[in-house]
């Protein structure tokens, strides 16, 4: 769509001033200004409308599927994100709009949704345990409360309906055949049809439902319990598929009423302990929870847990350490060979450039996994063939892991650098190089005070963004190290490489007895705070930066 | 080292407007979860006793690339006989239990899933899935494999493979099979003295977790194990029986095996060495499971498959893994996915496609007497069966990270075994408590 209205603003063919012979500032400008409201050529216009159609097209899809699906929310949303956007590129003018809507739409779905959803989670005891709604654990906590009573036989079972409800009709092991429903108790009828496995299949009076009207009334026919006597504590007949039944008995009993659930053996009481379980007056809870909002608990736990407070430092100042020094070096390594290969004379400079951005292609957790294979301190390469057989730690020495993990960043990050370096060195002007020796400078002042601080202005904010990035840089130290050597101080998994992000996905997902989302999201947010301050304060000096160049 | 552009002038600002907006966010996000998990439910409950709508809707599985060809043929039976369809959705292993378990509460996950038997613990602590009733077809499983497939007495899923490991052989360096594992250590010390081989052992060791699973048998053939049971016959999280003083014998004779003792276990050889080894003939022994066999087959190595060598008293018991097929909790199409369960993918057919897709011994004991024709499966079965299933209870994913680590210390000839052993102890039971 851009691409478009750019080549419309400078062709001149397009041009729709009426006369421009007659020339006078005023009117010129104005035919401008005509020329970027008026009507649009016939090519633009033909690929607004096929770009737009497509989306509209996608557009009225998903809303399709989110009609099917009832999901009214979303489906309200859609809707109304697709007039905005074709209110924005049919209307005439409001150009700024057209071009920053495609770039606010994404930072709105990849971005601050993703923002605010971690930070709702964050609120909540969400992970193992508490994955669902209170409704949803106290049905799978029922449904797994039932046990089948031991050594009870196994019925062949039909479905039979009379005056539209369902009854099950049971075969015995013994040939035994009895009628009963969810209000009617097991009762033993005669006269009923047997097929040729001496199942009893049909009975006077009823209808016998073939598969598929047993699959097309399934929700009402699980929900048939028939109980086997008069007596509940007997227990209650069950089909799953319609062709069997055995008998079940539930090991807790749920009584809505009181919101507990009591044990049918031991008689123990569960009640909601308010954190999102049922638990028995010593303690013990039921295995199956729910998701409540804890509030600021799990922001609580990040700065008081004894476990994670000891290593935390350490982690931090390492994460610092790693982030910071591997922006310095592969900005310096990077740099260093824009300026090599910056020299006009130089043969060779295309294969050579390429050569050097190879690294920056392969992916990071893959190159993570072969370097961990060539630092093997036994069957690695670098110490079989280049150390001629060295036995040295690379990895499993506390010292040597952080350089390693640095070197292994530096390999992957300093053609990045190297290209922006390269980038932004051709962009400076050659007359300031002249102007400098002609004034007398020697070629290391000329790059200390001239060359290094304007490439700076344009560089700065990419070294921060690299320092943003690097301090989460989760890929290299996971599989390289996977943040060991391991602490010997501390109970948790944590070790010399970790940083906190690693450190974030070993406490959230590693560690305990199970994932615990609600703490992670509140971890990643104390991580993000910290890096948007980093960020703001290092864009405020940039600023600066700049003032003093300009 | 590719940077993400996202923080460019301007975005701290931005980012502390969004911050405030979070908190109208989670209201409007919490709304929305609701209004997506109600869809179906709603859909269940408005159907009519219609007799005469036959619509029976399809059922949904998640599996990975190598099993759903196996199920095809399956499928199509159950197709033909009750016009319900299986939709087979392929799914990345690696990520396929987590997105179960988020998803299953939104209405919008699958039927059924195939899995191996360690998840049901997570799965019904998230109440993710429902239990099955598999009647008198118990019987016809091998025992080991409904065990595997039991929890907290009721029995989650319909198993279909079971998986352990053996200790392989190459016969032309050590032609006869060693009972004990100081015979093995023996045998292998002189093939490697006789320049027939140049490691007398190979395990493959992961270089930041060591490799507990493998090491099991030699464990628990010192009487060491990690809980122990409770009256219904599984496991109980309570009784955490791996510091116990088997469990510290264990820990000595690591060290004693390790770098700095005898190099029976080096900590240096990753998974891809040990085999890349074997196969190379440089050793007379390799502790591996079944899924390695077809690549030594391939080489033309000529192996025995040997019964896991004891290093104690005690019979050294490999943990089994079973695959086995679950059902969704909040399935709408209950019915006919546990009659496709219960009564199709129990039948000899489904389970015999499933061990010629992939090769892992059947749990029907009728496809398994079939398929122990081949040797090889007879023997590892045979060493399945005096096996203990993994710990299925969520506890368990509490132990592997410490249980590693510390095994691989002591391996590399780090610390004291004893109070090493007995830290890593203390520190699970202090992380299951929580």
């Amino acid at each position: 769509m851009s691409e478009t209205e750019l080549r419309e603003d400078t062709d001149p063919a397009a041009s729709s001033a009426p006369d421009t012979a007659t020339t006078s500032p005023g009117r010129q400008a104005r035919t401008l200004r005509q020329r970027r409201t008026g009507p649009e050529g016939v090519k633009g216009t033909i690929a607004k409308i096929v770009l737009l159609g497509l989306v509209d097209a996608l557009a009225v899809y998903v809303l399709i599927m989110l009609f099917l699906s009832q999901s009214w929310l979303a489906l309200g949303v859609s809707a109304a994100v697709v007039l905005v956007i074709n209110w924005i590129y049919l209307r005439k003018g409001g150009l700024p709009a057209k071009y920053l809507a495609p770039g606010v739409l994404f930072l709105l779905v990849f971005q601050v949704f993703v923002v605010m959803f971690s930070g709702y989670i964050a609120f909540t005891n969400y992970g193992d345990g508490h994955n669902s709604t209170k409704d949803d654990a106290i049905a799978a906590i029922q449904l797994t409360a039932q046990k089948r009573v031991p050594d009870s036989p196994a019925y062949k079972t039909s479905v039979l309906a009379k005056d539209n409800s369902f009854y099950l009709l049971f075969t015995d092991p013994q040939g035994k055949v009895s009628l009963g429903s969810t209000d009617k108790p097991l009762e033993e009828v005669s006269g009923a049809g047997k097929d040729s496995t001496g199942k009893a299949k049909t009975l006077d009076g009823y209808q016998t439902l073939n598969f598929q009207e047993i699959v097309a009334n399934q929700q009402s026919i699980l929900d048939i319990t028939v109980p086997v006597s008069a007596n509940p504590a007997d227990g209650t007949l069950r089909t799953a598929d319609g062709s069997n039944a055995y008998q079940f008995k539930p090991a807790l009993k749920y009584d809505a009423a009181a919101d507990t659930f009591t044990d049918t053996t031991t008689g123990a009481v569960y009640r909601d302990n308010g954190k999102g379980a049922f638990a028995a007056d010593n303690g013990e809870t039921l295995s199956t929870g729910w998701k409540i909002d804890v509030g600021m608990e799990n922001f609580a736990r990040a700065f008081t847990d004894p476990s994670l407070r000891g290593p935390l430092l350490g982690v931090i100042l390492w994460t610092f350490t790693f982030a910071v020094a591997s922006v310095a070096l592969t900005f310096a390594l990077g740099l260093f060979l824009a300026i090599t290969f910056n020299r006009e004379d130089l043969k060779g400079k295309k294969v050579y450039r390429i050569l050097m951005i190879l690294p920056y292609a392969f992916p990071a957790f893959l190159t993570g996994l072969v370097w961990s294979g060539i630092l093997n301190p036994e069957f690695g390469w670098l110490n079989q063939t280049l150390l001629g057989g060295a036995s040295i730690g690379w990895l499993t020495d506390p010292v040597l892991a952080k350089i390693s993990v640095l070197v292994v960043n530096l390999w992957l990050g300093f053609p990045y650098m190297f290209l922006v370096c390269t980038g932004a060195l051709q962009s400076l002007p050659n007359e300031l190089d002249e102007a400098a020796r002609m004034d007398g400078a020697g070629p290391w002042r000329v790059f200390r005070s001239i060359k290094l601080p304007l490439l700076l202005v344009s560089i700065a904010p990419l070294l921060i963004s690299s320092f943003a990035f690097n301090f989460n840089n989760f890929n290299v130290i996971f599989m390289l190290t996977g943040g060991g050597p391991r602490f010997a101080d501390t109970d948790r998994d944590i070790g010399a490489t970790d940083i906190l992000i690693t450190l974030v996905y070993k406490v959230a997902f590693g560690q305990g007895t199970g994932r615990d989302y609600g703490l992670a999201s509140a971890l990643a947010i104390i991580i993000f705070i910290i890096v948007a301050t980093v960020s703001a304060i290092s864009f405020k000096q940039t600023k600066a930066l700049e003032d003093v160049n300009s | 080292m590719k940077v993400q552009n996202t923080l460019t002038t301007g975005t701290s600002r931005r980012v502390f407007t969004a911050g405030a907006i979070s908190v109208v966010a989670a209201l409007a996000l919490s709304a929305c979860g609701g209004a997506a998990a109600t869809g179906p439910a709603t859909a269940t409950a408005t159907a009519k006793p219609d007799l005469k709508s036959g619509g029976a809707g399809t059922i949904t599985m998640w599996v990975d690339a190598e099993r759903s060809p196996a199920l095809k043929d399956i499928t199509a039976k159950f197709k033909a006989d009750t016009g319900i369809d299986v939709k087979l959705v392929v799914k990345d292993f690696a990520a396929v239990r987590d997105d179960f378990i988020t998803q299953v509460p939104t209405g919008k996950g699958p039927d059924l899933i195939v899995g191996p038997h360690d998840w049901v613990g997570k799965f019904v602590q998230n109440g993710v899935i429902a239990p099955v009733e598999l009647g008198d077809k118990k019987d016809a499983f091998q025992e080991s494999s409904v065990k595997a497939m039991t929890y907290n007495g009721s029995v989650y899923g319909v198993p279909y493979a079971v998986e352990n490991i053996a200790l392989l052989r190459n016969t032309a360096i050590v032609p006869d099979a060693a009972k004990t594992m100081d015979e093995v250590i023996a045998n292998g010390k002189k093939a490697v003295a006789d320049g027939k081989a140049k490691f007398p052992f190979l395990v493959g060791m992961d270089p930041k977790q060591g490799d507990p699973y493998h090491l099991y048998p030699l464990q628990s053939s010192m009487g060491s194990q990690v809980f122990g049971k409770a009256a219904d016959g599984g496991y109980d999280p309570k009784q955490l029986l791996i510091g116990d003083a088997a469990g510290v014998e264990f820990a000595k004779k690591l060290a004693a095996w390790g770098d700095k003792g005898e190099k029976i276990i080096n900590s240096n050889i990753t998974g891809d060495i040990a085999k890349e080894k074997f196969l190379a003939g440089e050793s007379p022994y390799y502790l591996t499971g079944p899924w390695n066999v077809p690549d030594v087959q391939k080489k033309g190595i000529k192996f025995a498959v040997d019964e896991l060598p004891a290093a104690g008293d005690q019979p050294a018991q490999p943990f089994i893994g079973v695959n086995g097929f679950f059902i969704s909790a909040k399935s709408a199409n209950a019915l006919a996915t546990n009659e496709f369960v219960t009564n199709y993918l129990t039948s000899e057919a489904a389970q015999d496609s499933m061990y010629k897709a992939g090769g892992r011994p059947p749990a029907l004991k009728a496809s398994f007497d079939k398929a122990a024709s081949d040797p090889v499966v007879a023997a590892f079965g045979k060493i399945g069966a005096t096996g203990v299933p993994m710990p299925a209870i969520p506890e368990m994913s509490a132990v592997w990270a410490d249980w590693g680590a510390t095994e691989l210390a002591l391996i590399k000839g780090q610390g004291d075994p004893a109070a090493d052993w007995a830290k890593m102890a203390a520190s699970i039971k202090a992380k299951i408590k929580g």
